[in-house]
């Protein structure tokens, strides 16, 4: 079945499109989310599609899948039309999707997780062998018996793959496969999608990393608010340019720059605290200090004890620990969050929703809940007009789309509310802030905002330590860099004495189980 | 989505761009008429004639000023209740033990009436409403320092206490505070006429405890709404891992909606025996603390919706009364309707967020 090569050059394409879709449109009771979207793929072919947040690029692949149906438009398979009823339909068919967020059972294995997928029904000791046929076959390496919940990241991705690959697909759909990925691992993959492409495979990625969709893919459709804004062919392309297609404007990205760093406003001396919970991570002796005016940043796949070092720094909830952490000065180790921010701490938290706002209330009360010392309460009474005139200046200040000031929480895109959230610890002017995850999730654009707000921040005096899996924004605006490894914490280095694939192998050097890494670590 | 086969049609559960507003306003006034509609078919069914029925359950209560007084008179606890379970529920503090608490209302307030009413003189009122506050706070606390120290349930703790404070009433009352010319009955001495809540008005029930009620649902609103606290207990509820990253004390919120909320019950059980009983006895309450949960719900945990609630619960309890002895009908009827009001609210709620449409062409196999 896998026939007719088409390898790294696309320029004739086979007669008939082996997936081809015309004026797909999908309408939800809030948002227009495919409007009339047309996209083709041949057989061999790596085929992007790329847009925003929101665009779209989701519910067309559930289309594609059989999760969601369309209300108009038409689908046809190797030329024949087709009504897409259900996932199992499309994997008759030959449609395999890995998505963004994996469904496996932590207490399974392997070969009992990947049995449990499949539409056939094998006893995982049948089906042991042939895992491990396909997964030597297309270099993904992993043993049938491994329990998943001690794999890292990639090597649960590998599992997917597998289990797609398992069912000889046609057409494989990855959904935003990097953005769990160390550099290393992301090299494996694009081996692996090479190969499989060469071999005829039709694969639709998905992504909005323009780097990555222009080493990988022959061609791109890119959505913008629902519809096709555009196609092209990302080899011939710069990023600005696909940037510009999907954003619909140019982007400004000058590096930010390099500054003089003051006095030390946060550190941690010796800092240990045991893991809270089986598959918790405990920290190991962690250093580290945050200068006035710099940015440094934590890399590192999240799991390693991401959570855990921003519990104990927000004082969120206070454990048993070891060492020291100082604020401005004060030891603050043994004070609860309020305290904290009294002192002059802010915070991002990763979870926006729920954590750093609630949900149900407006942004105005929203505004309230880290504003109490800003003059939005007297006397234990809640200052209405102060919290609302605070959320207006933020929504204006960071270009915060949403009805007005009034508008619940939960009613903002994802982006919109991290902005927010990030105006609102920002226009605090925190002496010391700390971001998580600070563009996870977010648009080009807005995370270009993010990115400026906080240098604008560490330019006023502020230290700003910002934890991050993405390295290309740690890259961005860092001033120093450390990558945190199974609770241990390197040390921080300067931005200019380190590289991408440093940081990466630090990253992997000795995180559990990653085959293919190299252990010895560049210390730049 | 679900898809409800229905008809010739197929019907959708959508959900709403945004909750409905209108529906929130309207989801009680859906489960009044429902409750309504569904107690006519069970008149019916009791071979009653239902409209005369409907008029002994829901109009002659009503008929003359002494009804419009019970009426008030037993919407009071209820509210009160009320209004301090719905600080709780809104802050995720379940407390369901108000009965237990009103139960200790009473008797601490009782007590002060009984031993220290003579010596008290003009203040004995306040100082026995104020003991008997104290008495439900106390009962509270109980729930308040078993889950902050030991995070134990406060439902299952508040539920059991109830029990625990009717057999210490029972103890009292069959024990050292039985009236000695009682002739035996398991109750108190009746208090000094002093010590008793003074009435609205003439020739009905209902007394000063009604606008002292209507004082505290404004200051509960104000609290919840303007004051800082009360913020800070929303946002616990509604999400506590934001009300932890605000650096908002998860123990202050407990302690702070179970105080208020057995003091608010402290003080329905201390109105009730220093008002309408004028003595301790067996029965202060029929299952009020209870009631006061639905009364909470069906008035959207806010103040005015509360305190309309207890008036429509008061009037559930009027007609079960009145049902009994007009037509004979067995006293569950009260509960049956205000089980029917709480089954039909949470029903009705669903269409706060979401909305049923008609989708008229048949859908293909789903799997």
């Amino acid at each position: 079945m896998r026939q007719g090569a088409a390898g790294e050059d696309m320029s004739d394409h086979p007669p008939v499109p082996r997936l081809t879709l015309r004026g797909i449109t999908k309408r939800y009771p809030t948002i227009l989310a495919n409007d009339g979207v047309d996209l083709a793929v041949s057989a061999g072919e790596i085929h992007a599609l790329m847009g925003e947040n929101g665009a779209g690029k989701s519910t067309l692949m559930k289309i594609v899948y059989g999760v969601t149906r369309p209300d108009s438009g038409s689908i046809e398979w190797e030329g024949n039309k087709v009504t897409i009823h259900s996932p199992a339909q499309a994997r008759r068919l030959g449609i395999g999707m890995v998505f963004q967020h994996f469904a496996l059972f932590e207490t399974l294995n392997v070969a009992e997780n990947i049995a449990l997928a499949l539409d056939e029904r094998i006893t995982p000791a049948a089906l042991a062998p042939r895992i491990g046929a396909v997964a030597e076959r297309y270099g993904l390496p992993i043993d049938p018996g491994r329990l998943v919940h001690s794999m890292s990241v990639g090597e649960r991705q590998r599992v997917e793959i597998v289990r797609c690959l398992l069912q000889s697909p046609k057409l494989l759909i990855m959904d935003e496969p990097t953005s769990v990925l160390t550099p290393q691992a992301v090299r494996q993959l694009f081996d692996t999608l090479r190969r499989l492409a060469a071999e005829g495979m039709s694969i639709l990625y998905i992504s909005h990393k323009l780097e990555e969709i222009r080493s990988l893919c022959h061609n791109a459709t890119v959505l913008r608010a629902g519809r096709v804004s555009g196609t092209a062919r990302p080899r011939e392309q710069d990023n600005a340019s696909l940037a510009r297609l999907m954003v619909g404007s140019d982007l400004d990205d000058r590096p930010p720059q390099p500054r003089k760093a003051g006095e030390v406003r946060l550190e941690l001396k010796d800092y240990s605290m045991a893991a809270r919970d089986p598959f918790g991570t405990a920290l190991r002796q962690i250093n580290l200090n945050v200068r006035s005016g710099e940015i440094v940043g934590v890399a590192g796949v999240s799991g390693n004890g991401q959570k855990e070092l921003l519990a104990a720094l927000s004082g969120e909830s206070i454990a048993a620990h070891e060492g020291s952490i100082n604020l401005c000065g004060r030891r603050v180790d043994a004070l609860g969050a309020a305290q904290r921010r009294a002192l002059g701490l802010g915070f991002v938290p990763e979870e926006r929703l729920g954590r750093g706002a609630v949900p149900g209330m407006s942004l105005a009360e929203n505004s309230l809940l880290t504003g109490a010392h800003a003059g939005m309460v007297r006397y234990g009474v809640v200052q209405r007009g102060a919290a609302r005139a605070s959320a207006r200046a933020t929504i204006a200040a960071f270009k915060v789309k949403c009805g007005s000031e009034q508008s619940a929480a939960e009613r903002l895109s994802g982006g919109n509310l991290q902005k927010f959230i990030v105006g609102r610890e920002i226009r605090l002017a925190p002496r010391v802030l700390l971001a998580a995850q600070p563009t996870w999730g977010v648009d080009v654009g807005a995370a270009q905002l993010i990115h400026r707000a906080l240098v604008d921040l560490r330019d006023s005096g502020a230290a700003v330590l910002v934890i991050s899996e993405e390295l290309d924004e740690l890259f961005t605006i860092c001033d120093r860099i450390a990558v945190l490894t199974a609770g241990r914490l390197s040390a921080a280095h300067p931005r200019s004495q380190l590289t991408v694939e440093a940081v990466g192998l630090l990253m992997t050097g000795t995180a559990k189980g990653m085959t293919g890494a190299t252990p010895e670590c560049a210390n730049a | 989505m679900p898809e409800l086969p229905w008809g010739p049609f197929l019907w959708r559960l959508e959900r709403r761009a945004a909750p409905s507003a209108a529906m929130r306003i309207a989801a009680p006034l859906i489960a009044a008429a429902a409750m309504l509609a569904t107690s006519f078919l069970i008149f019916a069914f009791l071979g009653k004639d239902p409209l005369n029925a409907l008029d002994v359950f829901f109009i002659e209560p009503l008929n003359s000023l002494y009804g419009w007084g019970e009426l008030l008179l037993k919407a009071t606890p209820l509210a009160l209740c009320g209004l301090g379970l719905a600080l709780g529920f809104s802050a995720n503090v379940w407390n369901i033990g108000a009965e237990g608490q009103l139960t200790l209302g009473a008797i601490c307030g009782g007590g002060v009436a009984l031993y220290w009413g003579d010596i008290l003189g003009p203040l004995a009122l306040p100082v026995t409403l104020l003991a008997g506050v104290a008495g439900g706070a106390a009962w509270a606390a109980i729930p308040a320092y078993l889950r902050t120290r030991f995070n134990t349930s406060e439902i299952l703790v508040s539920l059991m206490l109830v029990y625990i404070a009717q057999l210490l009433l029972t103890y009292l009352l069959h024990g050292v505070w039985r009236d000695p010319e009682g002739f035996n009955f398991p109750q108190s001495r009746a208090f000094d006429e002093r010590i008793l809540l003074p009435l609205l008005y003439d020739g009905q029930r209902a007394n000063l405890a009604f606008p002292m009620m209507l004082g505290l649902a404004a200051l509960s609103w104000v609290f919840s709404s303007r004051l800082f606290a009360g913020y800070r207990m929303r946002v616990g509820g509604q999400a506590p891992a934001a009300a932890a990253y605000a650096g908002f004390s998860e123990r202050r919120n407990v302690w702070l909606a179970l105080m208020i909320g057995g003091g608010a019950a402290g003080l329905a059980g201390v109105c009730e025996v220093v008002g309408p009983i004028g003595r301790l006895q067996l029965d202060i309450s029929p299952g009020y603390g209870f009631a006061a949960i639905i009364v909470a719900f069906v008035g959207r945990l806010h103040a005015i919706g509360i305190v309309l609630a207890a008036l429509l619960m008061s009037l559930l309890y009027l007609g079960g009364e009145s049902v009994q002895l007009g037509l004979q009908l067995p006293a569950a009827v009260t509960g049956l309707f205000q089980g029917m009001l709480l089954f039909y609210l949470l029903a009705a709620d669903l269409f706060v967020g979401f909305r049923l449409r008609r989708v008229l062409r048949v859908s293909e196999a789903r799997a």
